[in-house]
């Protein structure tokens, strides 16, 4: 049979499901939060990790420059190889009907007989090009799909200087190009960059590259040693030109996809923590103050004999049954919620199919913070109820003592009655008013977090992209070229100014720390495109030595005037020793500045750029394009505009997409903080509002001591709120940032405005729901029972 | 049906020759401390029989209430000990109360103080659940007259009503003690007669001690002993000869 108390407990809970609801929806989003955002980088890693496997991508990438097909034995019998698969890969520009750039590509060949032992192809549609016809090839999806193309569709290309035109068989996926990004570009773009793949004798036809291959892919077996596998490879493919073996933690899509993993993952860990803990926070405040008002009702079960441990499992029950259940409903949520987002970013990733994993450890987290976080708050007022004596507690708490607020009274008499009271309350009670105040303030903070991380995004777009990149185009070289080729682009018509870039790939390594990426060298004078700190300041370069962002100091973990070891991978690949002569806070990727004059000397290549940044007259950008497109040095040409959008996308559909999920979560938690406050403060004041009524102020009357208590203590919120979201911010802000892009912290006035108007509204939503509640009370015959 | 047996540590033997059912010596309550503080009782030395029906009177404030809560072991006195039978109140700590309380003491309040969530038969389960031999519910609620409302929530009852469902959970242990706080304070005059009459029925035929505090002196002609308060002190003690029936009380 069930227990009469635990009837009382149903009974309870079905008259108080409305206040229940909202203090496990509170929690329950908090948990949400936790359990989707585990779940998505569990699901993401395992999937993107089964890819890898099922299509076997390399361990290894060894590009070179021309290497004898024989050298694949070699490579073979290095200890620690499994499979070796030689091929043939190429840049090719592919004509984009209606469109004034040409798109850029790169050839990758298929063996061809048999499938590619690795980096394997998925094929969406169509077929394999067939052996013996060298016109068929395969497209990447993406970027087929970006243009409108499919399988019978024809394709002009230029590959090696010769223009051809191709028949497109089918389509294809690969786990080497989930991310794919045009040379000379920071940020992956499905429009602007393809890959072709076609049988291996037609292109090595098309590159002369009969009997050889220029990029060696190894498997390496579980016990290999990476580092010596990279050696031995170098060290065979040197006297062919290699370039330099590397390991698939650099290969540059999956570089991409792991870094926003970590981004994700990352956020992960720093993110829902704190709107669980916030969410902790108010189900105390809540549950604390629920149980406050039934005290009377503790003291009665205690009259009837009813010993301090039974009470207090019957209320730990009532509150364990509103945070489990909202922890419950939360992971419920959070399954639902994560695993659509997990198909979201399974299609942004590209992947092709979808392994759902969920993280326990959030599950039991979640629940456990919740139960103890409301335990706590339940248990501390119980015990102080259990420390009065049952005939005490079962009497209402004697009236506060008001004398104190006394010398109010000159200001007091400025005021009616019932404004009197609110003023009274909150001046007597500065503890609860003041909880209440934090509760709200801790929800608005959140809201006010999220929208300085909105408002960061869009400064770091901002600043990129109208401060530190004030030009129209960016032109990539094939090489490094003779600065006398700006000359030519400056005689263009239609040029107004050219500024010179070189970018040199680099392994940069301090100790055990090395970094693969490049060095951007920049002129003194430059205007188009300078090397800005987080402020937006210029960064002086120095006449020798590298300016490092944070970012990459950080992952090398070098301080200003210690020395990096700095590994050309260009060129005659010298290893140079660089001073950092300074680190600065960038907003954009993990640069490593240097001026242009400085490393051309270093270099031992004076008067050598890579590229060059140019602004133009729009009226003439098509005539422009066209003469770039037919200059035999230019390897890509790429408009701001499409760079702006690049990023803004991987912002919008990345590991920041969730910001928009965080923030619809934080207005959540913000209303359902403020509603909690309104339902607390009525059942707190239920027999005053009825006292006044029945000495005949109106409803509306009497609503307003309670709704006037609930705007002081909201105004009162306000600042603190922004206060506490000001320094959330930070913590958030950290969990965005990436290697890929860094998220300012800090709020602006508006961001601060608006969550001042969630909060508002908040109220006033909930003022009017607590209302219409008072409206429905018979406080007449509240009363009439007990007191 | 009247019970004889043995239901709690102490043995029930009522009749003029068992021990007093409750001895005070002394007893000072004072609450709060320094200028602030207010003396509740003053010093009360008591003897009440087992098995009769004793009246608390005097006005507000004259400490009642507090001797009333003391006795039920709802509140600890100041000063003085109090006994049960022969278990001293005043040595128990918060666990011996409430296990006394448990096995011994069935409360009315003036408000009825039911639980709003349950129906008749369950509040009065609340109190049978933890006891060690109560009766069935719904003989309790047979004995106050309200078998046929055993379904009803408290909304749904009148004052009178829930007064009796309130006595009927108090008496559904089979206490030794009944102890009423002004259990007609908040009912008319008929109603208020017939919560009285229950109360001698549950004292005739379960021989409960009854302890009732009201101010209104009529209820006195009911109990066999009446205690008038001033001031924290029992003035005076009337033994009443002949009991009225509380049908002939005048309101």
């Amino acid at each position: 049979m069930v227990s009469p108390l635990d009837r009382k407990l149903l009974r309870d809970l079905a008259r108080m499901k409305g206040q229940a609801v909202a203090i496990g929806a509170v929690i329950g989003t908090g948990v949400l939060m936790l359990v989707m955002m585990t779940g998505l980088v569990a699901s993401l890693t395992e999937t993107r990790d089964a890819y890898y496997d099922r299509y076997r991508l390399a361990d290894v990438f060894a590009p070179v420059s021309r290497a004898p097909e024989r050298l694949a034995g070699d490579l073979a019998a290095i200890p620690g190889v499994s499979a070796v698969q030689t091929r043939v890969t190429g840049r090719a520009l592919v004509d984009i009907a209606g469109a004034a750039l040409p798109a850029q590509a790169q050839a990758v060949s298929l063996p061809d007989r048999g499938r590619s032992a690795l980096n394997d192809i998925y094929l969406t549609d169509g077929r394999l090009p067939e052996h013996g016809r060298p016109d068929e090839i395969l497209l990447l999806e993406a970027f087929a799909d970006a243009h409108g193309l499919g399988p019978g569709d024809v394709l002009a290309a230029t590959m090696n200087g010769a223009r051809r035109s191709f028949r497109i068989v089918g389509l294809a996926q690969s786990p080497e190009f989930l991310y794919t990004t045009p040379p000379g570009e920071l940020y992956p773009d499905d429009a602007r960059f393809g890959v072709i793949w076609m049988s291996r004798s037609a292109l090595a036809a098309a590159y002369d590259m009969e009997g050889a291959f220029n990029e060696a892919l190894l498997a390496l077996s579980r016990t290999a040693r990476k580092a010596a596998v990279i050696d031995a490879a170098d060290r065979l493919l040197a006297a062919h030109g290699g370039t330099g073996a590397y390991a698939r933690a650099e290969q540059i899509s999956n570089r991409f996809i792991s870094e926003e993993i970590a981004g994700l993952a990352v956020s992960a860990r720093t993110v829902p923590p704190i709107f669980l803990a916030v969410a902790a926070f108010l189900l105390n405040i809540v549950v604390g103050r629920m149980v406050q008002a039934e005290r009377e009702e503790i003291g009665l079960l205690k009259a009837f004999g009813y010993t301090d441990a039974e009470v207090g499992a019957h209320y730990f029950k009532l509150v364990l049954a509103i945070a489990a259940g909202g922890a419950l409903a939360g992971c419920l949520g959070g399954v639902v919620l994560g695993r659509a987002m997990v198909e979201v970013y399974t299609a942004f990733f590209k992947f092709p199919f979808l392994v759902f994993r969920l993280d326990p450890a959030a599950f039991a987290t979640g629940v456990l913070v919740s139960v103890a976080a409301a335990s706590a708050g339940g248990l501390l007022v119980v015990r102080r109820v259990f420390a009065l004596a049952p005939a005490e507690a079962m009497r209402p708490p004697a009236p506060p003592d008001y004398s104190r607020s006394a010398r109010f009274r000159r200001l007091g008499r400025l005021l009616d009655q019932p404004s009197r009271m609110v003023l009274r309350r909150i001046v007597r009670q500065p503890i609860r008013m003041g909880g209440a105040a934090l509760g709200i303030a801790s929800g608005m903070a959140l809201s006010v977090a999220m929208l300085a991380i909105y408002e960061g995004f869009d400064e770091t777009v901002d600043l990129t992209f109208g401060v530190v990149d004030r030009s129209d185009v960016t032109v990539t070289f094939t090489h490094a070229v003779s600065d006398k080729t700006l000359f030519e682009l400056g005689r263009m018509e239609g040029v107004a100014r050219v500024e010179p870039v070189r970018h040199v790939a680099a392994i940069l390594s301090h100790g055990l720390d090395s970094h693969r990426g490049a060095i951007t060298g920049l002129p003194p004078d430059a205007a188009l495109y300078r090397a800005l700190d987080a402020g937006g300041g210029p960064i002086p370069l120095p006449e020798r030595g590298l300016v490092l962002s944070r970012t990459l100091a950080d992952v090398l973990g070098v301080e200003a005037g210690q020395a990096l070891s700095v590994d050309v991978r260009e060129g005659r690949q010298p290893v140079l020793d660089l001073p950092v002569a300074a680190i600065t806070e960038t907003l954009v990727g993990a640069p490593a500045y240097m001026a242009l004059d400085a490393l051309n000397r270093a270099l031992r290549e004076p008067g050598r750029v890579s590229g060059a940044h140019l602004t133009i007259d729009s009226a003439r950008a098509d005539a422009i394009f066209a003469r770039l497109q037919d200059m035999p040095t230019v390897a890509g040409v790429s408009r701001k505009d499409d760079a702006r959008a690049a990023i803004v996308r991987l912002m919008d559909s990345g590991a920041g997409a969730t910001r928009y999920v965080m923030g619809a979560i934080a207005f959540v938690i913000t209303f359902g903080v403020v509603y909690n406050a309104a339902r607390i403060a009525l059942a707190e004041r239920t027999r005053d509002l009825a006292a006044l009524r029945v000495m005949g102020f109106t409803r509306g009357e009497a609503a307003f001591v309670l709704l006037g208590e609930l705007a002081v203590v909201t105004l009162v919120a306000l600042p603190a709120g922004a206060a506490i979201g000001y320094a959330l911010s930070f913590a958030i802000a950290s969990g965005f940032s990436t290697e890929l892009y860094q998220i300012p912290a800090g709020i602006d006035r508006a961001s601060f405005g608006q969550a001042a108007l969630v909060v508002l509204g908040a109220a006033l939503v909930s003022g009017l729901l607590v209302k219409r509640d008072l409206d429905r009370t018979d406080l007449i015959g509240v009363l009439k029972t007990r007191e | 049906m009247r019970q004889a047996q043995p239901t709690g540590g102490t043995d029930r033997a009522p009749g003029p020759t068992a021990p007093p059912a409750y001895m005070a010596c002394g007893v000072k309550k004072i609450y709060g401390e320094g200028r602030s503080a207010v003396h509740a009782l003053r010093g009360v030395d008591l003897e009440i029989p087992t098995g009769e029906i004793v009246v608390l009177l005097g006005p507000s404030g004259s400490g009642k209430s507090t001797l009333l809560n003391i006795l039920g072991g709802l509140d600890r006195a100041t000063e003085g000990t109090v006994s049960f039978r022969d278990t001293c109140l005043s040595a128990l700590d918060d666990a011996g109360l409430t296990l006394y309380r448990r096995r011994h003491v069935g409360f009315v309040f003036q408000f009825y103080n039911l639980m709003p969530s349950l129906t008749a038969t369950e509040n009065v389960e609340l109190v049978t659940e933890i006891a060690r031999d109560p009766m069935a519910p719904e003989d309790a609620l047979a004995l106050v007259g309200l078998s046929a409302r055993a379904d009803h929530f408290p909304a749904q009852l009148s004052g009178g009503e829930q007064q009796r469902v309130a006595i009927a959970r108090a008496v559904a242990k089979r206490p030794e003690v009944l102890l009423c706080d002004e259990p007609t304070g908040a009912l008319d005059s008929a109603t208020g007669r017939a919560v009285l009459s229950v109360l001698r029925d549950v004292n005739a035929e379960l021989g409960t001690t009854v302890l009732m505090v009201t101010h209104a002196a009529s209820t006195a002609g009911m109990a066999d002993r009446v205690l008038h308060f001033a001031d924290g002190h029992i003035r005076d003690v009337v033994i009443n000869d002949t009991r009225l029936d509380p049908a002939e009380i005048e309101w």
